[in-house]
């Protein structure tokens, strides 16, 4: 066991399925020899070799592309697009190729990718280092999609997402890379030497896919949430005093559907969030399943608090950030409804 | 594991009885140096200032591969303008150019400063770039448009966009033209032949062909011109936009900005093997230049010619400034750990405003008190700017754009939706 952060997590994920597997590359903007913006790929390439890891040109059509290319000769690709803000140059790639391959070549081709990507907001990064778009590819039949909310998640499910036959999203909230965030950001972080969760084994493991965690068990609610918005929930729990059960799917694509009906109907209640825009979210995905498996359970209306459907504002980041406040307010009314 | 291919794990012997060749393997580019090696530029062919010579802007792109290869240039290390490119500006224009670039680099001082004192969250800096955005802003007529990246802030500064009004938006304050919804230095000023800047790389290079193609279209005699650097070639957009300036001869300036690194990327990955930037144009029969990007009158003599091209409806031009990024990428960004430190020190083409300060004493237009006194009102300038950009506001102090500003603008009418989430916001 040692203490990681995020950031030191990811790289641990990827260093172990280098060394165990040599068929696995890591490439993308800046993550060879400096490593990544983030520092995720540093020192991999010193330790594999720049055949292994490298800096890939400016393209990321080009980045996901040729990780294509290189899955469908028997590698597995895990590359990194910088922010996922800068995904939709790659997106063509991903939904039209990546996603369909098996399908349509019949299992003659596959696709064992990983994109990884920075995301959501947070960091004042403006409307380029903040989206969420992760229902961007849940709506992708061919896709996995996964969102970790700590280092131990993040090693385990990165490492299960790299072994993974076929393509996997692989978004990384990264106001947590260095400390579980809760929204309150005129607090300071903790940082994850302190967490429980920043414990993480140094050699191989994986968490696997499509299994959601149980973070805090209650009786009164059940919060679905995913990435960031698992600390906005405790914060929140704790804060009404309302004894909510909170949910962090960490996979949306395979879902744990079980684990959530579950909750839901013991609970009869559920408060979605996310800090995706509302209109077509994954919320919207998540609420008719609650309602289509839980209907007679439910005590209330399902909530959903998210970010505005506005593009991500620079200024105004917390007025539009669903933070502990806008989460507690839709819990009270839920408990009331 | 169990979907490994076999072809991936052919060994290198099986190899060996395949082909008389050997086995393949792959080539990833390096700089030079890293941290800890000594910088060396040697291998940097510097034509000599007025070797290059200048032909008629109708000429015929075929005529003039060659320029794609080379660097024009006009001033000498003595600081005299040599050559066919040199004589495109007066005094009073130098002059001024002087100013705009010292202005520039001021500015960029004083908001990396506002940055680290927290005024805001984020800043870019020009410093050895100051050249090219203020150089090639003179060679444009009013109505034309820019669309810019985020370094070229001197397109502003020497168009006369007002310094306080740039200060407002980077520090989000209850002046920011943009409402406080754009990260800062992502300006926009359609007055000032700004589009507005997007933060995704490359995607506005094409939008600036369609822009010249529409003045086309409308036989209007405004041209557009279009900017992206060395890194940001390597997106498809980029590919793009050459291909459709080159299929509708649009009026636009293709500018790419060489500063050979594109954050801890040195530009040959995005370079590969063509030699240079500039020989991109030549697949597409466009008209392609390198030019020295540290050269006030090299740009600007180059930039005119690309943009009489363009007025003349003979079509797009590819430009390649050469020159280097001395700071950090921006105030995220930390160039010591992928570069040597003294490697901007050591870069050939020496420093725009030092280089026009020299030719401007060499001409006997401009002396070291003067430049000396210049330097001081250019920053009671930039400082008085200051004060009233931060009298309204910075970031987390003082006047803010408001909440409601965050929901206006996304639609020319709100829809329903939008409203009822602005009330729910309470605003
Ligand atoms: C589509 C997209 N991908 C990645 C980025 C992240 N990014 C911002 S600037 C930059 C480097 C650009 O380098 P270059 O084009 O050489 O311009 P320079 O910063 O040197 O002026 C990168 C990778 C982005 N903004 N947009
Ligand atoms: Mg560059």
């Amino acid at each position: 066991m040692a203490r990681m952060t995020m950031i030191e997590a990811i790289r641990s994920a990827m260093d172990v399925s280098m060394a165990r597997d040599d068929t696995v590359v890591v490439f993308g903007e800046d993550v060879g020899y400096f490593g990544g913006v983030f520092r995720c790929t540093q020192g991999l390439q010193q330790k594999y070799g720049k055949t292994r890891c490298f800096d890939a040109p400016i393209s990321e059509s080009g980045i996901v592309g040729a990780a294509i290319g290189m899955a469908a000769y028997g590698l597995r690709p895990c590359v990194e697009v910088q922010f996922a803000d800068y995904v939709y140059p790659a997106y063509d790639q991903i939904v039209s190729e990546a996603a369909r391959l098996r399908y349509r070549s019949n299992g003659e081709f596959t696709c064992p990718i990983v994109v990884r990507m920075p995301t959501g907001g947070g960091i004042f990064g403006g409307q380029t280092h903040s989206q969420s778009p992760e229902a961007l590819f849940t709506h992708v039949s061919g896709l996995k999609v996964v969102v970790p909310s700590n280092p131990y998640d993040a090693k385990g499910l990165l490492i299960a997402s790299i072994e993974d036959p076929d393509p996997v999203i692989f978004l990384e909230p990264k106001r947590l890379y260095n400390g579980p965030f809760d929204g309150h950001h005129e607090r300071p972080v903790t940082p994850w030497s302190k967490h429980p969760l920043g414990e993480v084994p140094d050699g191989h493991f994986v968490v696997p896919l499509g299994k959601a965690s149980v973070r805090r068990e209650g009786s009164d609610l059940t919060i679905l949430a995913y990435g960031t918005m698992v600390y906005v929930a405790e914060a929140a729990a704790e804060e009404t005093g309302i004894d909510a059960e909170i949910i962090d799917l960490r996979t949306l694509l395979p879902l744990d559907l079980d684990t959530i009906v579950a909750s839901v109907k013991k609970t009869g209640r559920c408060v979605i969030v996310h800090e995706a825009t509302l209109t077509s979210g994954f919320g919207a995905e998540l609420a008719a399943l609650v309602q289509q498996y839980c209907f007679y359970n439910l005590e209330g209306p399902i909530a959903r608090v998210t970010g505005w459907d506005t593009p991500y504002p620079h200024a105004q980041e917390w007025e539009y950030f669903p933070g502990p406040a806008r989460l507690g307010q839709a819990m009270r009314e839920t408990m009331e409804a | 594991m169990a979907n490994k291919v076999s072809l991936a794990n052919r060994n290198r012997e099986e190899i060996g009885r395949m082909t008389e060749h050997g086995p393949l393997s792959l080539h990833v580019p390096e700089p030079e140096v890293r941290p800890g090696g000594t910088p060396d530029f040697s291998n940097v062919p510097i034509p000599k200032a007025g070797s290059v010579p200048r032909p008629e802007v109708d000429v015929d792109p075929k005529e003039i591969r060659d320029l794609a290869y080379s660097i024009i240039r006009v001033l000498n290390r003595e600081g005299e303008a040599v050559g066919p490119w040199a004589g495109t500006l007066t005094d009073e224009e130098l002059l001024q150019g002087l100013r705009d670039m010292m202005t520039l680099r001021t500015f960029d001082a004083r908001m990396l400063m506002a940055q680290r004192q927290g005024k805001t969250s984020f800043y870019m800096q020009h410093m050895g770039e100051e050249a090219v955005s203020c150089a090639f802003r003179k060679a444009l007529a009013p109505g034309d448009m820019n669309f810019p990246t985020y370094r070229q802030a001197g397109l502003l500064i020497a168009g006369g966009y007002p310094m306080v009004d740039m200060m407002n938006q980077i520090f989000s304050n209850e002046r920011d033209p943009l409402k406080g919804r754009q990260l800062p230095v992502m300006y926009s000023s359609k007055e000032h032949g700004f589009f507005s800047i997007s933060g995704n790389l490359t995607t506005q290079y094409i939008q600036a062909v369609g822009w010249a193609m529409a003045s086309a279209i409308r036989n209007d005699t405004r041209i557009a011109a279009g900017w992206v650097g060395d890194g940001a070639t390597a997106e498809s957009d980029f590919h793009a936009a050459l291909v459709f300036a080159s299929t509708y001869t649009a009026p636009v300036v293709l500018n790419i900005v060489n500063n050979q690194w594109a954050i801890s990327t040195f530009q040959g990955i995005a370079r590969g093997g063509s030699g240079t930037f500039a020989a991109r144009g030549l697949g597409f029969g466009i008209p392609a230049l390198r030019v020295d990007g540290n050269d006030y009158l090299a740009v600007h003599a180059v930039a005119k010619w690309a943009v009489e091209r363009a007025r003349r409806n003979l079509g797009p031009t590819l430009i390649e400034y050469v020159t280097y990024r001395v700071g950090a990428h921006s105030t995220s960004d930390d160039p010591s750990a992928y570069r040597p430190k003294e490697e901007s020190s050591a870069w050939p083409l020496g420093d725009p405003v030092l280089r026009l300060k020299n030719h401007l004493i060499k001409r006997g237009a401009w002396s070291e008190e003067r430049h000396k006194q210049a330097e001081a009102e250019i920053l009671d300038a930039v400082i008085a700017a200051q004060k009233e950009a931060e009298s309204h506001g910075t970031l987390h102090a003082g006047g803010k754009p408001s909440v409601r500003d965050m929901f206006e603008g996304v639609y020319a009418e709100m829809p329903p939706h939008l409203r009822r989430q602005r009330q729910e916001a309470g605003v």
